[in-house]
């Protein structure tokens, strides 16, 4: 596949603001085993930061959008459409989001719990369901597999919790080592997921062949015209034209910028100053580990795309 | 704009109007449906014969054509200074131009007609503008046979008395076996797909003899690979097999053929190699005898041909009783036949021996077991009656595979005179001739003039521009025999080209050999580009001037409908209507479209009015006629006797009162006499009535065995079609080319000139046999290992398809094909640059791996390469950045090594008929350095868009008829 | 129920491109709207088109077949791109089974052509929307075209009849009999798309009665064996 940056972007960006949020529901209800913040500044900073990241992702996703006026009619397929329920969901929690820092603001404690409870909920399935838009397209094999939910779950949690740490490092101090402690061990089983599906990937083979494609048994069959000589949407489309050596590259250094440095800047001392370096670090490795997540994927269409003459 | 899919639209009306398709020349029958005046669908008509109701790429892109910006739509002017070639205009009137032409070839016909000559490309209405050349005066007129396939026609004619190429082709409803070879799309393109693919339905089997397999080659049951230009040896040696193994059919070539005619084998006689004549001349036809003799083996004399009761003699040796040795034909066929075996043929083309063997087999077996019998009866020209017709279904399909070679003319013969062995010549299953052939072999219906004093001021040529000469006393030469035409046609050099040599005309021209001309004006053909071999050095010679300054050839106009390379070299452009603007006609006088069941012919109606000043050829044709008074287009008093071209068509008479005319439908002041009767005023309203098509079916049984049907002769001479009702003998032996041999050795008035007495002597043969290609046989093909050859591509019409947004899509620049091994071995990668080199020159172009073409063989794409910003193309079109033009590679003359030329030029041609030898070329290939560019080479600056063209180039074009309103 | 779909015969196409620009032809200035071309004269010319034919080498000199392969949408029976789309732009129609896109709801959001294996969607980079083959249904829907212009343009512009047109689900139509007799099959059935166009095999000539070409068709490799059904002995 070619990514597309509208992609990438939105669901980096989403997915932190998601974790962030997650991040924030741990702290205040108490499941981190500390104590919840002190005051409402860092629910209410943090909300906001992470509606923001919310809106620069859906921003971002219009990007994507031949005709982004009509982007209120992408909600009519919920019952079928992962984007569909995608599009759904993502203003819900953003709404929600947006609630639950009102809420911390003006000090509604009912409102906080109910808020709190509704945006995670709605934060694990908007994991789940911006996940499933990659892994219900079956014939994209690299992405078919509940390792692509994890993945995004885990990578979503981990920038996020990173973030929580760096926005708690200047708002509640005492929280950080705890923060960090959770966005370190998030990062590592992030790691630990992702590198399976590197894994799993790299012994896929595909299902679909030339002699599928055209249905014709034979080991040697190979196109010599795709039928048009410069380009089209389906070359444009589903092939990056990067070289592999860029490819595998970009898979380095993602490993390195999302897990290995902010692992390793989580993991010392003097949290509180590196974590939001650590985040910049983790957040563009994650730009490009999107970026290798699409190019990864081989499209079956592009069988029949191979060659001009 | 968009609207939703299933809903009702609302559109404006539309009307459909129906006429004939020319993306191509196939010329399909369509139907144009048009909104607000746009074009908005154009589709096969169901109705048409032809087509009977599909569409090709091409046709179905004409609105791309239609609305093209590369239109010229004003009459324009090299600008003062101005180099040609430099593209540098400025418009002028109609007016202007026409009174410039008329004013300068007013001069020449009062002068020296022959000054002035007129070549037309791929043009069909050589019947308008042969018939302008030869009231002017002027024998240097052809159109661009000479180029494309002559060898085709002529050795087809020459030998049956019909030719594939439009004239007649494969009976694929009733064939079982099938065998192409050498052809890529052809001309018949719709048709043949249609019949091509009924025939694999229906079971036939289809094999396909080419070095690449493409197109229809794909579907073939099999494909034979061969290497270019040995087709020859392969057809001998499956002659050989056929005569070898007796599979031959034995009564066709006795009866139909001249297998049976016995042959003079007096060394010592003037005569000698010539068919014995009987001495009584029937009067059927004063140019061709049909008194010859057999010999009867029962009584064991000779006899007349078909002398009842008698089956001739085909193998001996026999006495006359004045003491002349003889022998049939035949004999001497088997006799030349014998060496060319299978395993020699093998050598050659690269087929195994055993495939050469069983192929021959396989046609064998399949014409003699597998014979269809139609319950017809019919009566020969011999007044016998015979109460059926046979078949032996084995169809053949040859083009310019074979054509294109200068060893083609005797390969058509070999594969005619299969085609005859087998007994299919205008038989169920077989070949079938199409009106106006079969004619004689050769015909009689055209005869170019033979002495200088045709060409005479103020006078008609003396004689047709172009013609079948049959004997040395035929040929169109001076006193001295040098050529009296600038193409040298007709001359000793070539003596059979009966197409004209246009591939010639720049070159003698300019160099003023035989002399110099005035005035040269091309109609439709891109001669700068990828219709003159050598193209770089034919660019030179156009914009090429004497020490005073003056061109070399002094006024070129160029009529066309495009910006092409060729506009670029013209003094005069005349914007020409396209194919939905204009009346035009598909004549039975010239190349009609018909059918094996009778003759067809059509025409074109205006769709759309011409675009700004655009002018249709005809008309300018008509016009200048008029005003220079020639003859045929004026009245007895000196007024204009044609109003129009329309007009011109409907009153045309062949001869005064002949009732024979452009058109064969709705004739007489009634509209009801097909093929001849008095002029109907009301004709085109009747052709626009009916599909722009007129048809005429025969009765069945003079459909068929043509060559020798009374019944068909007294109809064809009926209607004009024919002169005479002679049969029309198939030449398994070519007594044509035996007189020209024997004037090459001193027999005759007329004897070629000492340096060429040789050469006819070694061509000449009445024989068919097997030589190396010229260019192939002085190549250095240690150097030169490999063959070069280019292909037709089906989405593409030659050069001119480029400034077609839709097509141009398909075919946006072009590689050049070979064989993944050789290309591995010459350290090519696949997509990478190369370099081709032949003797004349090198391209650089990128290469595309291919297990799909022989190892020996390279090919690409036929004129996919353009100079740079023609076509009205961006200067960084791909087609001149990575497109590339093989003719670069291709020389227009034999090196000058070659063993014939001794210090004389010497064209790269078939030396009998002057063929082009296209796919001669040999090449060698080596990766193009890593710091070189990466694009196409030779490149030529950049041509600036014509005034008048559309000069938008818009990023997005979305085409919706009746949206721009 | 209905289930039009085109069957194409690679028995007989010779990939001569008349149903690539008769279907632009028919339906740029169609109810679907233009369909657009991007430098239509300039460096690397792109446009929309709904139907490529491509070629594919088989096999290795001298057992060499050149496969020419037309591909529009096939018009799946059970069609990834449909569920995906959000808008419900996609969608089956159930009357006559054509996937369809309505270009008034489309937002051109790309996902229902990544949500299709056979690469056949494209989106008007002009009018941003999603585009695609509508097996012509403003000519087989139009109840004023006579009944044999009732077919798909790229049907009746195709020089070999190599594309058949009709009712995959009535066992009479001439496409289930020649998706029967001649071995017919799917492309990529491994995704299950059920599509419902088909593709017909090579297939030997039959009605030769000649013992030696029986032989040398014998002989001669198979370069050409369907995957999906077998075809007819
Ligand atoms: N679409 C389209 N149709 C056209 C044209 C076009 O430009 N585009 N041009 C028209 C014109 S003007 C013409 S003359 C006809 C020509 O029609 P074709 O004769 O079919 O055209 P070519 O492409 O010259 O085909 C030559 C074929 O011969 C093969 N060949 C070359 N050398 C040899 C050889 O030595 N032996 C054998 N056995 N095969 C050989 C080549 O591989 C190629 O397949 O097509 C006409 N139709
Ligand atoms: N290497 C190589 N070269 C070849 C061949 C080959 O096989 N290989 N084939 C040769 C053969 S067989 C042929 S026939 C030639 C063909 O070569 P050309 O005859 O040069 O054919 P085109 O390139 O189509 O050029 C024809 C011209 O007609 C113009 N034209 C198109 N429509 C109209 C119209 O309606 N009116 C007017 N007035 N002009 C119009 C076009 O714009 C173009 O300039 O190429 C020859 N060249
Ligand atoms: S074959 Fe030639 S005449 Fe026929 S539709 Fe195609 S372009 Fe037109
Ligand atoms: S029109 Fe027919 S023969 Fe031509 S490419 Fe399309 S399917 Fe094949
Ligand atoms: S071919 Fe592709 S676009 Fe067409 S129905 Fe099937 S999945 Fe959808
Ligand atoms: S591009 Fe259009 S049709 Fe495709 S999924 Fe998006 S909205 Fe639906
Ligand atoms: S059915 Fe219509 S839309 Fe589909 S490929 Fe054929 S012509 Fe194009
Ligand atoms: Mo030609």
């Amino acid at each position: 596949m070619n990514p597309a940056f509208s992609v990438i972007f939105l669901t980096t960006l989403i997915g932190a603001g998601q974790g962030l949020f997650l991040a924030l529901f741990a702290v205040e209800s108490g499941w981190l085993g500390t104590a919840p913040a002190t005051g409402a500044a860092l629910y209410v900073r943090g909300d906001f930061v992470a509606l923001a990241l919310l809106i620069a992702g859906l921003i971002a996703s219009f990007f994507h959008l031949g005709h982004p006026e009509r982007a209120w009619r992408a909600v009519a397929m919920w019952r079928t459409s992962w984007l569909s329920r995608e599009v759904i969901v993502l203003p819900l929690f953003m709404a929600v989001v947006a609630l639950h820092g009102v809420c911390h603001f003006s000090g509604g404690t009912s409102g906080v719990v109910v808020t709190g409870l509704a945006g995670a909920i709605l934060c694990l399935a908007l994991f789940y369901i911006t996940a499933m838009n990659y892994v219900c397209i079956k014939f994209l094999q690299e992405w078919a597999t509940p390792l692509t939910i994890v993945n995004y779950t885990l990578l979503g949690c981990a920038s996020g919790f990173t973030l929580a740490t760096a926005l708690a490092a200047s708002l509640e101090p005492a929280l950080v080592p705890t923060l960090a402690r959770w966005a370190l061990n998030l990062t590592l089983a992030a790691a630990a997921a992702r590198i399976a599906s590197l894994i799993r990937n790299a012994r896929l083979r595909p299902k679909s062949t030339m002699q599928s494609a055209i249905g014709i048994q034979n080991p040697r069959i190979v196109q010599k015209a795709q039928g048009f000589m410069g380009s089209s949407f389906n070359t444009r489309e589903f092939f990056h034209g990067k070289s592999r050596q860029l490819v595998q590259s970009v898979k380095w250094g993602f490993l390195l910028l999302v897990f290995v440095i902010p692992a390793w800047l989580l993991s010392g001392s003097n949290v509180e100053n590196k974590a939001a370096f650590a985040f910049l670090i983790q957040y563009i490795g994650l730009i490009a580990e999107r970026w290798y997540f699409f190019a990864q994927a081989r499209h079956p269409q592009n069988l029949y795309y191979q060659a001009a003459s | 704009m968009p609207t939703t899919t299933p809903a009702a639209p609302e559109l404006s009306p539309s009307e459909v109007k129906t006429t004939t398709c020319y993306m191509c020349a196939c010329r399909c029958g369509i139907k144009v449906t048009l909104r607000d005046g746009e074009v908005r669908y154009i589709e096969g008509n169901p109705e048409h014969p032809l087509n009977q109701g599909v569409i090709c790429a091409k046709g179905a892109s004409g609105i791309m054509k239609q609305y093209s910006p590369a239109r010229l739509t004003q009459p324009l002017r090299r600008k003062a200074g101005a180099h040609r070639g430099d593209a540098e205009f400025e418009v002028i009137t109609w007016d202007e131009a026409l009174r410039q032409i008329e004013e300068r070839l007013t001069h020449l016909r009062a002068t020296d007609p022959k000054k002035f000559a007129l070549f037309t490309g791929r043009d069909q209405m050589q019947a308008l503008t042969g018939l302008f050349a030869a009231q002017f005066g002027t024998p240097n007129y052809a159109a661009h046979g000479g180029f494309c396939s002559v060898n085709m026609a002529a050795g087809m004619i020459y030998t049956i008395g019909g030719s594939f190429w439009e004239f007649g082709g494969p009976d694929l409803d009733r064939a079982k076996l099938f065998v192409m070879i050498g052809t890529a799309e052809d001309h018949h393109s719709n048709p043949l797909k249609i019949a091509i693919s009924k025939f694999k339905r229906s079971g036939g089997k289809f094999i396909s003899i080419n070095p690449v397999r493409t197109g229809y080659s794909a579907i073939a049951d099999e494909w034979i690979p061969i290497r270019p230009g040995t087709d020859g040896a392969l057809l001998l040696a499956l002659n050989a097999e056929l005569v070898r193994e007796k599979l031959y059919d034995e009564d066709f070539v006795g009866e139909y053929t001249n297998g049976g005619y016995l042959v003079n084998d007096d060394p010592n006689s003037p005569q000698y190699g010539l068919v014995v004549a009987n001495g009584i001349t029937p009067a059927d036809n004063p140019h061709r005898n049909h008194s010859q003799l057999w010999w009867d083996a029962g009584i064991d004399a000779a006899v007349s041909n078909h002398a009842s009761g008698c089956k001739p003699a085909l193998n001996g040796k026999y006495t006359l009783p004045d003491g002349m040795p003889v022998r049939p034909a035949f004999a001497l066929l088997c006799e030349r036949l014998e060496p060319y075996t299978p395993e020699w043929a093998a050598e050659i083309t690269g087929i195994p021996a055993a495939r050469i063997r069983s192929l021959a087999r396989e046609m064998g077996e399949i014409a003699r077991d597998q014979k269809i019998t139609l319950p017809l009866a019919w009566t020969d020209s011999w007044g016998r009656t015979h109460d059926s017709i046979t078949g032996n279904p084995v169809a053949f399909h040859a083009m310019r595979g074979l054509a294109a070679h200068s060893n083609g003319f005797q390969t058509i013969r070999a594969l005619s005179i299969l085609m005859s062995l087998l007994g299919t010549i205008d038989r169920p299953g077989g070949f079938r001739h199409k009106a106006p052939y079969p004619r004689g072999t050769p015909p009689v219906f055209a005869r170019n003039p033979v002495t200088p004093d045709a060409v005479k001021p103020n006078t008609p040529l003396g004689g047709a521009p172009l013609g079948f000469p049959a004997s040395p006393d035929e040929l169109f030469v001076d006193d001295a025999g040098s050529p009296m035409r600038i193409d040298k046609a007709f001359s000793w050099e070539y003596p059979l080209a009966v197409h004209g040599m246009m591939h010639n005309v720049i070159a003698n021209a300019w160099r003023g050999d035989p002399y110099k001309i005035d005035t040269l004006f091309i109609f439709m053909a891109n001669m700068a580009w990828n219709s003159s071999m050598n193209t770089s050095e034919t660019r030179r010679m156009l914009n090429d001037r004497n020490e005073n300054g003056e061109y070399k050839i002094p006024f070129i106009i160029v009529c066309d409908a495009f910006e092409s390379e060729m506009t670029a070299f013209a003094d005069l452009i005349l914007p020409d209507t396209t194919y939905l603007e204009r009346h035009d006609v598909m004549s039975m006088l010239d190349r009609p479209i018909s059918e094996f069941d009778g003759p067809v012919d059509a025409v074109r109606v205006p769709i759309l009015p011409p675009k700004g000043q655009c002018r249709p050829f005809q008309e300018v044709i008509v016009e200048l006629a008029s005003r220079l008074k020639l003859p045929a287009f004026t009245n007895a008093d000196g007024t204009r006797k044609f109003r129009d071209y329309p007009d011109f068509v409907v009153n045309f008479q062949t001869a005064p009162n002949s009732g024979q005319g452009y058109l064969t439908g709705w004739r007489g002041e009634e509209g009801d006499k097909p093929m001849i009767g008095a002029p109907n005023p009301k004709q085109w309203d009747m052709y626009a009535k009916n599909n722009c098509v007129h048809q005429h079916h025969l009765p069945p049984e003079i459909t068929y065995m043509r060559n020798w049907n009374q019944g068909y002769h007294d109809w064809a001479t009926n209607v004009k079609l024919r002169r005479y009702g002679d049969p029309i003998m198939i030449q398994l032996y070519a007594e044509v080319l035996q007189r020209f041999r024997l004037a090459a050795r001193g027999h005759g008035k007329r004897q070629p000139p000492a340096h060429l007495k040789d050469r006819i002597e070694k061509y000449f043969d009445p024989l068919p046999f097997y030589y190396e290609p010229l260019e192939v046989s002085i190549s250095d093909k240690q150097k030169y290992p490999l063959a070069a050859i280019t292909q037709r591509p089906m989405a593409m019409y030659h050069s001119w398809d480029s400034q077609n947004a839709w097509l141009r899509q398909i075919h946006t620049h072009n590689y050049l094909f070979i064989n993944t091994k050789t290309a591995q071995a010459a350290g090519i990668a696949d997509g990478g640059w190369l370099w081709v080199e032949s003797m004349h020159g090198k391209v650089r172009c990128m290469c595309r791996y291919s297990e799909a073409v022989e190892p020996g063989t390279v090919w690409t794409w036929n004129a996919i390469g353009k100079s740079r910003g023609a076509w009205h193309l961006a200067e960084d079109a791909n087609e001149s950045r990575r497109g590339f033009l093989l003719n670069h590679l291709i020389s227009d003359e034999l090196p000058a090594n070659a063993s014939e030329r001794e210090g004389r030029r010497m064209s790269n041609s078939d030396p009998l008929t002057g063929q082009a030898g296209w796919y001669d070329v040999r090449v060698r290939i080596y990766p193009a350095g890593a710091d070189e560019p990466q694009e196409s080479s030779p490149q030529f600056n950049a041509l600036k868009p014509l005034p008048g063209t559309t000069k938008l180039h818009r990023l997005w074009q979305a085409f919706a008829a009746g949206e721009s309103k | 129920m209905t289930q039009l779909a085109l069957v194409i015969d690679l028995n007989v196409c010779v990939g001569c491109h008349a149903c690539v620009t008769s279907c632009k032809e028919w339906n740029t200035s169609g109810v679907a709207g233009s369909l657009s071309d991007e430098n239509p004269y300039g460096k690397d010319p792109s446009g929309t088109f709904f139907n490529r034919v491509q070629t594919f080498e088989v096999g290795e000199f001298p057992n060499t077949q050149t496969v020419h392969f037309p591909k529009s949408c096939l018009h799946c029976e059970d069609p990834p791109c449909v569920p995906v789309c959000p808008t419900g732009a996609s969608y089956k129609r159930q009357t006559d089974g054509l996937v369809l896109i309505d270009y008034d709801k489309c937002i051109g959001c790309n996902y229902c052509s990544w949500a299709c294996p056979y690469g056949v969607r494209e989106l008007d980079e002009n009018q941003k929307v999603m585009k695609k083959c509508t097996l012509c249904v403003d000519r087989i829907n139009d109840t004023s075209l006579a009944d044999e212009q009732r077919k798909p343009a790229c049907v009746l512009a195709c020089p070999t009849n190599a594309r058949l047109y009709g009712d995959i689900h009535d066992p009479e139509s001439i496409v289930s009999k020649a998706i029967r007799e001649n071995g017919g099959y799917q492309l990529m059935p491994e995704w299950e798309t059920k599509p419902a166009n088909h593709y017909l095999p090579r297939r030997s000539a039959s009605a030769i009665d000649n013992e030696l070409s029986r032989k040398v068709e014998q002989q001669r490799p198979n370069t050409l064996k369907p995957t999906g059904a077998p075809s007819k002995p």
